[in-house]
């Protein structure tokens, strides 16, 4: 196992797209949510608006480069056949996928922990200057914007797993790009049609996007259709299952 | 060359399969709309007004017959508001509380009429047949005259009885030689704002206008108070008279008819909502029928096929355009009208739209989709690699739009500039309702309220697509192969 990983860390770091998704993701989202800071406006009290979601809206753009990365760390390998010399060095496919979601998740975490963090830092800066003051009930420096600023992190980096696994299912990168993207972009706009309260606030609970961001929300928690760590376990349960997916499909296919 | 390229495209069958999802997707999420509503037969059908649109008419009045010219002058000493909270009705400011004289063809709702009114915060008011709106001065309280010569009624506001403005005079072409006259009070729908836009709830307030100094020059008959368009289980309405003074309580408004949270119903962009499926499908495959040459290395023979390499991306922008028009316009023209019946089936309401208008939101959408598929090209030919060009598609049409109309999250504002400046602006070619000034509504994209027109909106993804090809077609040109 230890060779498999330090097989894909250097092949990984060979990419030189790698350091530039690397760099996408932490600029896109500190970029959005810079320009979402910066106009967001609590004229008065209760004016609606959670501090650490505003902070955080970069993640919107920051989750299609991590799903990049992800379909990019093995759908590279389909699209030039170097999956075949892969998989004869490293036969245990199981092992190998792993050594891929390790690799990619490591660098992953640590890039959106940068994203999330200087988007949280912003935000604990400019936005009591635009009203999101203690006087107006918002306390940002608190341990709800820590555990957003957690979940955030987190978020991306399963979504990058999630890119992983469903490109293990489907071995082309574009087709795998589309399939990812939708999955994360369609349950919101089911639910939008959905109507039902009842089944709307279903599609909301098991969609990966809409239950992974509700966990960065701060403030109004009773509301939500989940709380915060079981949203992140619904994104868990996606990444998760795609991952074991695409790994069974591995073991049974030819490559 | 486009019949090459028409060649590639229908023998892969992966995309062919695609694009029949895409169209299935469309019709699929378009006539299975969840909405369920409490309307039966015509319970929610609203009144039309004079110019043909659908509009709200209900308020209390207080009013007798007048027959040819005369005027009527009255003094607002107040104009107070409630809206319901948990403990019974709470004291509040309804922008648009209406209180004041109006002159009015007869007793049913949409007829025409004009009228002068103070209002909550918009100060005198001039309106007639729902969509005129004529600004006076900004007051709270004070005097007020409506002078009837023919059909032309002209309207004054005083604050002390003695110096007159004339805010402005409206031409009422249907305004029979008897009209019913006399003082009103109305109180639209009142919209609380939490956590963005995902939870506005409107509800019913009211309001009470006092009169003193009613005065008119027509021969005076007596008053009599009907609740005009009034809905059983709203708030209470009614009116007393002590000596001169008047004291009117009325609920609704006199307006043209929105939907959104103020308002009744949903809008027909709620058929559509497959088209956002459709929009995701026909960009993979927009940018794969590029990128996928570059994969395969078959572009090399392509271009060693037809060296004008411009000629290549516009044969390959022609297929891909063409058919995505295609296979997107028969989604929508099936989804448009067999979802507004399921919708109706439901009990939901829609207000009607003409034949036109839903003729450009079916055209409109299955071009606005068509346009991205080749912007989906053209970002596919500059970034060469299929996956990195579908995200940065799906981020530039598809998270905008999700961002816009379906998150809590961002301020009205930005979600507003998000459909003015991403090529997710097209999304307003689904626009069927109008935003009125003198209504307060939440015009959120969310509620069908794009910012911009509709064809406008479809301009800015036209620029967008645009771009790209040009950008496209001098990487094309540029770099090896």
């Amino acid at each position: 196992m230890r060779r498999a990983i330090r097989a894909e860390w250097a092949k990984a770091w060979s990419d030189p797209v790698v350091p530039w998704l690397l760099t996408a993701l932490v600029v896109l989202s500190v970029t959005v949510s810079g320009v979402t800071i910066g106009t967001a406006r609590c004229p008065a009290a209760a004016c609606g608006q959670d501090p650490a979601r505003i902070s955080l809206t970069g993640v919107y753009v920051g989750q299609a480069v991590a799903a990049l990365a992800g379909v990019l760390a093995l759908g590279g390998e389909y699209g030039t056949g170097m999956i075949r010399v892969t998989l004869t060095a490293v036969p245990r496919r199981g092992q190998l996928l792993a050594a891929k979601a390790l690799v990619l998740a490591g660098p992953v975490l640590a890039a959106a922990a940068l994203a999330a963090g200087a988007a949280v830092l912003a935000g604990l800066a400019v936005l009591p200057g635009h009203g999101f003051t203690p006087g107006h009930g918002f306390d940002l420096a608190s341990w709800a914007t820590v555990r957003a600023w957690c979940c955030a992190t987190v978020y991306l980096t399963l979504v990058a797993v999630l890119g992983l696994g469903v490109t293990a299912i489907v071995r082309d990168s574009a087709a795998a790009a589309g399939v990812v993207l939708g999955l994360l972009y369609l349950f919101p706009v089911a639910a939008l049609a959905a109507g039902g309260q009842a089944l709307q606030r279903r599609l909301e609970q098991i969609g990966p996007m809409s239950a992974g961001l509700d966990s960065q929300t701060t403030l109004d928690l009773r509301g939500l259709p989940l709380t915060p760590w079981q949203g992140l376990g619904v994104v868990a349960l996606w990444a998760g299952g795609a991952v074991i997916l695409g790994g069974v499909l591995l073991r049974v296919r030819d490559a | 060359m486009i019949r090459a390229e028409w060649v590639k495209f229908r023998s892969v069958r992966g995309w062919v399969v695609a694009v029949l999802v895409a169209a299935a997707a469309i019709v699929g999420f378009g006539i299975t709309g969840g909405n369920q509503g409490s309307c039966c037969g015509n319970s929610c059908a609203q009144p039309l007004g004079p110019g043909g649109e659908p509009v709200s008419d209900s308020f209390y009045f207080v009013h007798q017959p007048l027959t040819g010219n005369g005027s009527i002058t009255a003094r607002v000493t107040s104009l107070t508001s409630a809206v319901p909270a948990p403990s019974g009705l709470h004291r509040a400011v309804v922008p648009w509380a209406k209180g004041g004289i109006i002159l009015k063809a007869g007793l049913g709702e949409g007829s025409a009429y004009a009228a002068i009114m103070v209002t909550g915060t918009q100060g005198v008011r001039l309106q007639d047949d729902f969509t005129g709106d004529i600004a006076g001065p900004v007051m709270t309280a004070g005097w007020l005259r409506l002078v009837r010569s023919g059909s032309v009624i002209t309207g004054y506001a005083s604050a002390d009885g003695a110096r007159w403005t004339r805010v402005g005079a409206v031409t009422l072409p249907g305004l029979p030689a008897t009209a019913q006259g006399g003082l009103f009070a109305t109180s639209p729908q009142y919209t609380q704002t939490s956590m963005g836009v995902a939870s506005i709830s409107g509800s019913p307030s009211q309001s009470t206008a006092v009169f003193g100094d009613v005065t008119r020059t027509w021969r005076g008959g007596s008053w009599t108070g009907t609740d005009v368009g009034g809905s059983p289980g709203g708030p209470a309405t009614g009116y007393t008279q002590t000596g001169g003074q008047f004291s009117v309580t009325g609920s609704g408004d006199i307006a043209p008819a929105t939907s959104g949270p103020s308002g009744l119903g949903i809008t027909l962009a709620q058929t559509l909502a497959g088209a956002f499926v459709a929009l995701i499908i026909l960009a993979v495959v927009g940018a794969m029928f590029m990128t996928a040459e570059y994969r395969r290395g078959l572009i090399r023979v392509t271009l060693a096929a037809c060296p004008r390499r411009g000629r290549v991306l516009a044969a390959k922008a022609a297929v891909v355009g063409l058919v995505a028009f295609g296979v997107a316009l028969a989604g929508t023209a099936v989804a448009v009208p067999l979802g507004q019946q399921v919708l109706r089936s439901h009990g939901v309401y829609l207000p009607p739209v003409t034949a036109v208008t839903e003729t450009r939101v079916i055209v409109g959408t299955a071009a606005a989709l068509a346009v991205c598929a080749v912007l989906a090209l053209a970002i596919g030919t500059v970034a060469r690699r299929g996956a990195a060009a579908i995200a940065a598609v799906v981020t530039l049409i598809a998270a905008p739009y999700v961002l816009a109309v379906t998150t809590p999250v961002l301020p009205l504002g930005v979600a507003d500039w998000l459909m003015r400046v991403t090529p997710a602006a097209a999304f307003a070619v689904e626009q069927t309702v109008v935003q009125y000034p003198q209504v307060a509504d939440v015009y959120a994209p969310a509620y069908g309220y794009f910012p911009l027109a509709p064809w406008t909106g479809f301009a800015v993804l036209c620029g967008w697509a645009a771009v790209f090809l040009a950008l496209a077609a001098v990487t094309l040109n540029r770099r090896d192969a």
